[in-house]
């Protein structure tokens, strides 16, 4: 392996975790406010890790958001935008988060922010990749996986030019999101809260080490890259006429062959997958996506290559 | 009673199912909005058809997606709430449980509805569950009965809450017999495929059973296993903040209905430890980790399970009904 390959990074000196950036996404919430109050379990030497509350009045009503969503509202022009109090809560919140850990794009930017989340869907430990050529972040995922072992932690990449948005971790140089499910909204169940606890702990290791010194050797990263939006079956006056196949559901990351099962209508009849191979569907029946058009994400598996780092 | 005594009673000629009391339980939202779509096509060819009143209960929650608007809607049916005092800026739900009132009862009344099957979803691992008032309502405990022989694969249980009918708020509680019919797990605000099946086989067994019970079916008699609540446990909280500082321990989340002894873990703290129940009697746990309970203070029921013996039940026959009419005439006042 040429020397070449080799990437250097600034250390990592500051690290945030979001949580509430969906209020009724419990695990982060209840993370990051125990954290707020005792941040011993965060500490690691020569970095400093701001666990924040992303989106304090969603979380006090336990709703997604009071607005709009607040994982969407980061984009050029929101955070941009003059009008002050007159502007959506979420957008106000997006430019006061991007003034603390951005702004986005520069060099004054945070290094890592986690960003929290649960879903209702069956994905167990996911974490949520927004570049393929980020090598800290593979190596980072790289790391936790390996930690995990033999429990699962799969990666999501979503570089998609139309599916990828823009979320409140985005602010940072190195975005790294993270997602248990299924958990309901609202509720804590204290094996996924425990879950994400424990990756969490891992990434953090992993800076820590990396700021130490070592150095990475190149590696290669299981990944599943979003490819489409399924919506649900709706009629002329787009009321959801079917719902997630009992195949399918909970089925998330399995292969979904042309032909197998997809929806059942409230009849009892099947709709079937008429792709053209097989995919890996995930986020299937997730709550949030009702009302944003989407029953599931396909996606194909990929092998992503990392670069060995170390620390500049 | 003896056990050879059948009970007689009166027909059932109305029955309510209502959908979307609480606007985020979603198998009965669209389970109702398929009925409804489903009674424009259907003529009824029975001789004495049942009149079956299809609700939507909270239609502005059910736009939002929420639980409420203002208020629970299923904790507007008390008499006090009903028949009070009311303002133009009373809570949405108040102003639309007088609506319900009014079309399905008025509760107490001669004229109320003879069933109400309100439907619910849970996020607890409850299966379906009956929840009614009454541990001695023959209907209900009949129509609970029927579905379990009908549906064997589906884990069922029948809950009693001991509320007088003055003290009763529930929707359910406007018919002249009623229950909600409880089924999960389901996250709030999602629809799954099997309990939205389980709900419409449900609901479907139930309105056969009226039908066979109005036409002089002689149901014969039995036991029913009962789960009577007796109380509520909260979450261990935070003095100031009133915020959680333990969830549902991993042991317990899940396994309602299984008998929870003392010393059993109940909460386990996010410090890692575990809290134990500390009651006296072994109890059976339900509604553990509902999601709407977080803010009622309710972690898990508990109830005692107890066998009941239900008799045989048919319908009055019209001499019979008359013969009653004679005999207590105070009945017929209206």
């Amino acid at each position: 392996m040429s020397y070449n390959n080799s990437a250097c990074f600034n250390e990592a000196r500051r690290v945030a975790i979001f949580g509430g950036t969906h209020g009724n996404e419990m695990s982060g919430v209840t993370l990051v406010n125990l954290w707020v109050k005792n941040s011993a379990e965060i500490q690691r030497k020569g970095v400093e890790t701001k666990p924040f509350i992303t989106n304090p009045k969603a979380v006090e009503k336990c709703t997604r958001y009071v607005d709009t969503d607040l994982n969407r509202a980061f984009t050029s022009e929101n955070l941009s935008a003059s009008g002050g109090d007159d502007q959506p809560y979420e957008v106000q919140r997006a430019q006061e988060i991007n003034g603390i850990f951005g702004p986005k794009g520069s060099p004054e930017a945070y290094d890592v922010i986690f960003d929290l989340h649960n879903t209702t869907s069956n994905m167990g430990c996911t974490l949520i990749l927004e570049s393929s050529k980020d090598h800290f972040n593979l190596q980072m995922m790289n790391y936790i996986k390996k930690a995990i072992a033999p429990g699962s932690c799969l990666v999501l990449l979503n570089e998609h030019p139309l599916l990828k948005y823009s979320t409140s971790r985005s602010v940072a140089k190195h975005p790294v999101g993270l997602e248990v499910g299924p958990q309901p909204q609202g509720v804590l169940r204290s094996n996924i809260f425990e879950a994400m606890r424990v990756i969490l702990k891992h990434a953090l290791d992993f800076i820590e080490l990396f700021n130490e010194g070592m150095e990475f050797p190149p590696c290669t990263v299981e990944a599943f890259r979003v490819s489409e939006r399924i919506d649900y079956p709706r009629d002329a006056n787009g009321n959801i006429i079917a719902m997630v196949h009992p195949n399918l559901q909970d089925c998330d990351w399995e292969p979904l062959n042309p032909g197998d099962p997809m929806f059942q209508t409230f009849d009892g009849k099947t709709i079937r997958y008429q792709g053209s191979g097989t995919v890996y569907p995930t986020f299937i029946n997730e709550a949030a996506y009702y009302e944003k058009q989407q029953a599931f994400v396909t996606t194909r598996r990929e092998t992503l290559v990392a670069s060995s780092i170390r620390k500049a | 009673m003896e056990v050879d005594e059948v009970v007689c009673l009166p027909r059932l000629p109305r029955v309510a199912v209502c959908g979307g009391t609480h606007g985020n339980e979603l198998s009965g939202v669209y389970l109702m909005r398929e009925l409804l779509k489903m009674e424009k096509k259907e003529t009824e060819k029975e001789e004495e058809p049942l009149s079956v009143l299809m609700v939507l209960s909270n239609p502005r929650a059910m736009l939002q997606c929420r639980r409420y608007v203002d208020t629970d809607l299923n904790r507007c049916f008390t008499h006090a709430t009903l028949n009070g005092p009311i303002s133009d800026a009373a809570p949405y739900e108040i102003i639309r449980s007088r609506e319900l009132n009014a079309m399905l009862g008025p509760k107490g009344s001669p004229v109320a509805v003879d069933l109400v099957c309100d439907l619910h979803n849970t996020t607890a691992n409850m299966g379906l569950c009956l929840i009614a008032y009454s541990d001695c309502d023959w209907i209900c405990l009949h129509i609970f009965r029927h579905l379990q022989r009908q549906m064997p694969d589906i884990p069922m249980r029948y809950i009693h809450f001991d509320v007088s009918n003055k003290e009763s708020y529930s929707l359910d509680s406007v018919g002249k017999h009623g229950f909600a019919m409880e089924i999960g797990p389901q996250p709030h605000g999602v629809v799954r495929s099997n309990i939205y099946t389980a709900m419409k086989v449900g609901v479907q067994n139930m309105l056969d059973w009226v039908r066979f019970f109005n036409s002089g079916t002689i149901f014969e008699g039995g036991f029913v296993d009962v789960f009577s609540m007796i109380k509520h446990i909260d979450y261990p909280r935070d003095g100031e903040t009133r915020n959680i500082t333990a969830a549902i321990h991993p042991q317990l989340q899940d396994r309602d209905f299984c008998q929870l002894h003392p010393e059993d873990p109940l909460f386990q703290t996010f410090s890692g430890e575990t809290l134990r129940y500390k009651g006296n009697e072994p109890l059976y746990p339900f509604f553990i980790n509902e999601c709407a309970y977080y803010e009622k203070g309710i972690a898990l029921s508990l109830a005692r399970k107890r066998r009941v013996m239900i008799p045989a039940i048919r319908v009055q026959t019209e001499q019979e009904k008359q013969a009653n009419k004679q005999e207590y005439p105070s009945e017929e006042e209206e």
